[in-house]
């Protein structure tokens, strides 16, 4: 098992013959992952990585089968990317690109969901099953095959949080990279879900920082279920002052449920093993599964 | 991006929102000029003199020099240009400027719209914003005009009006009459503030808003409805298709080591602390902060230097950070995947010796692909830096330095 990629996913890279297209679908193709071919309009019929290249996702989709995209195509155009996957029937759309306008995700989620396809992100590090399938533009070294799953908003904290799973003896599952944008198309307590429906996964670490609810919409999620398997968690942003973006454009402080005060208490209330500091992750779920 | 409330005003103005009108002014002499402009073109006999900086609680806020506060009202032409006077150049510290203030650079003269008339003038709320949990637009209103929303949010949410847009369809017309009726309003006025809605949805959808605050929105007297104040937040993202929009930016209002960092590539906020910090990602940077508190230190700033943790962006980082004289010690942070620390340790190496001597400890830790190589290099390049691998080392080590 695992979640939302495996051995068995066709992926398709949209934006495949630009640069970070390139590059990240070497490495996707390096680690071993399925990837079947790439998308990049006008340029269809060519070969790329020793692949095929198409003109849409409907043509990858009809001849390759393809079923999962990853979207690297410029902030500008990555909304129609996505509802372009969604219209030709990928059922998981994971968009790494960074700075798409609000406004346009707006329109793409609800277009994306109604045509039954998992978006994830965007601005995010995409989603890894170790020794499977790697469809982000994470290192895939760091993350050893096991049984724990991780939901995060953030990319390096993702790995920072992998390499002390991984340090404390134990592996990964899935690692879900759900991004760090005011509008995503997966939120926290969606990955929790789909890794407490996993047999593989043992037990979850979520990631979270500053700003919105999700943490705290999944922490409630994860109490009415009864805390079926031992959840970490961890919010960055604790010295994070009022009102100033963080980098990402979902990390600011709106109102005062949204600092990370606010939402490890309610992590803790809810169960949850939190980790104050970011270097105790790993012990912190040691200790949980003890 | 944030931007002037007069530049504000005339956004709205363009999409049809009836506004308070008023000409903005950068000295006294041109205060008093467009005060006489506004008594010709509205009949206005008093003036509204309110400074132009980014931060809300003007009217409450103090100008340094002069006592004056931020808004003040001239009940004639000649009262202007010395109203004016005490408050441009002047610096105004209000709630939200921090006791450091802004400093005003200019005034926008407005119309006075509470007159006397046939119905008592009441002031409303009326926001749009993003709700990030429906991934909608959601409209909020209130009776309560005038009034800080967290406020009545607080105590009397029950007087607070939310309407959600359906970004398929966008505002409907039953939503805007439900916010109008909610406000209690009929007749004339009723019709007005629907038109308002309106025009402020078109305006919010077609400046790709993330935040417009219309607080107060005033019913005058004859049943107009305007906005008198206006806040506006423009996402940053989608700037690239409103070149026109981009322009507004007030460099002024920012931190200028701010947009020093903006200008070399990376992400970087200024805050009170004594350890400065470099991380590679946002979410790393705001964990290492977090770290740096817990191991008795303040973070200084955030600094995120991007996937690109090369020579040039450590140095520009290095540089940023050092210009911050409460700086005692400064962590890099980098977790390597895609760059390589090797990489990054020759980077850390060859920027500390272009900038020569640094005297404050630095603690660089390095993770992930060639981890060890990187610490070797920091090791035996000589210079006075710490490495550590571990983040729980990288902790131990910023503690030390602080002792």
């Amino acid at each position: 098992m695992s979640v939302l990629v495996n051995k068995n996913s066709k992926i398709v890279v949209q934006g495949f013959t630009g640069t970070e297209g390139t590059f990240h679908a070497s490495q996707m193709i390096e680690y071993g992952s399925p990837v079947v071919g790439g998308v990049t309009p006008g340029k269809g019929g060519q070969q790329h990585l020793g692949l095929p290249v198409f003109n849409t996702v409907k043509d990858a989709v009809d001849s390759t089968g393809a079923d999962t995209s990853i979207i690297f195509v410029p902030p500008a155009f990555a909304a129609d990317a996505i509802m372009e996957a969604a219209d030709a029937g990928i059922k998981v759309i994971i968009t790494i690109t960074e700075g798409i306008p609000v406004k346009d995700m707006m329109q793409a989620k609800p277009y994306a969901k109604a045509r039954g396809a998992q978006l994830i992100g965007p601005n995010c590090p995409g989603v890894i099953t170790p020794g499977e399938a790697k469809v982000g533009i994470m290192p895939g070294f760091i993350f050893k095959k096991g049984n724990i799953g991780i939901v995060s908003k953030s990319g390096t904290l993702t790995y920072e949080a992998a390499d002390q799973v991984v340090k404390a003896g134990l592996g990964i599952s899935t690692a879900i990279g759900i991004g760090g944008d005011p509008i995503i198309g997966t939120s926290t307590k969606e990955a929790v879900q789909m890794l407490m429906n996993d047999p593989e996964t043992e037990a979850i670490v979520m990631i979270g920082e500053i700003g919105g609810q999700y943490e705290a919409e999944a922490a409630h999620w994860i109490r009415e279920q009864g805390n079926p398997k031992p959840v970490v968690g961890f919010i960055a942003g604790q010295t994070a002052p009022k009102g100033k973006r963080m980098g990402h454009a979902g990390a600011i402080i709106g109102g005062k449920d949204d600092t990370a005060e606010a939402k490890m208490r309610i992590m803790g209330e809810c169960g949850i093993h939190v980790a104050k500091s970011p270097a105790d992750i790993g012990e912190t779920l040691a200790k949980a599964l003890a | 991006m944030n931007i002037h409330e007069y530049q504000a005003k005339e956004i709205l103005k363009s999409y049809g929102v009836t506004i308070q009108e008023g000409i903005v002014a950068d000295t006294p002499e041109k205060a008093k000029d467009a005060a006489k402009e506004l008594n010709a073109s509205t009949g206005t006999q008093w003036f509204v003199i309110k400074a132009q900086i980014h931060a809300g609680g003007r009217g409450k806020g103090i100008i340094n020099e002069t006592g004056s506060n931020g808004v003040v009202l001239a009940k004639s032409l000649d009262d202007v240009a010395p109203k004016a006077k005490n408050i441009l150049g002047g610096v105004l510290v209000t709630h939200q400027t921090g006791p450091e203030g802004k400093k005003v650079n200019k005034v926008l003269i407005a119309q006075d719209v509470y007159y006397p008339g046939e119905s008592e003038p009441k002031e409303f709320y009326l926001s749009i914003l993003l709700d990030r949990g429906t991934g909608q637009n959601v409209i909020m209103a209130s009776t309560e005009g005038g009034m800080d929303i967290e406020t009545v949010a607080e105590k009397t949410p029950e007087k607070i009006i939310k309407e959600w847009i359906d970004p398929k369809v966008g505002l409907q017309g039953f939503q805007a009459r439900k916010v109008a009726f909610a406000l209690g309003l009929d007749g004339e006025a009723f019709k007005q503030m629907v038109k308002f809605i309106f025009s402020l949805y078109k305006a919010f959808e077609g400046t790709d808003a993330s935040l417009f605050e219309i607080n107060p929105v005033l019913k005058t007297s004859d049943n107009k409805i305007l906005a008198v104040d206006a806040k506006v937040n423009l996402d940053d993202n989608a700037l690239y298709r409103h070149k026109n929009l981009a322009e507004l930016r007030d460099l002024s209002e920012e931190d200028p080591l701010e947009v020093e960092a903006g200008q070399a590539g990376l992400n970087y906020v200024k805050l009170d602390g004594n350890v400065g910090c470099m991380v590679n990602g946002a979410g790393l940077a705001m964990a290492t902060m977090d770290m740096i508190k817990l191991s008795g230190g303040e973070p200084a700033n955030f600094l995120d230097v991007g996937g690109g943790a090369n020579a040039e962006t450590v140095e520009a980082g290095f540089r940023i950070i050092l210009k911050d004289p409460n700086v005692k010690a400064i962590l890099i942070n980098i977790f390597g995947g895609i760059v390589r620390c090797d990489r990054v340790a020759s980077g850390v190496v060859e920027a500390y010796k272009k900038i020569g001597t640094i005297h404050v400890p630095i603690i660089v830790r390095l993770q992930g692909t060639n981890a060890e190589e990187g610490a070797r290099i920091i090791e035996e390049s000589g210079l006075k830096v710490t490495s550590a691998i571990l983040l729980k080392d990288a902790a131990e080590k910023v503690k030390q330095v602080l002792a």
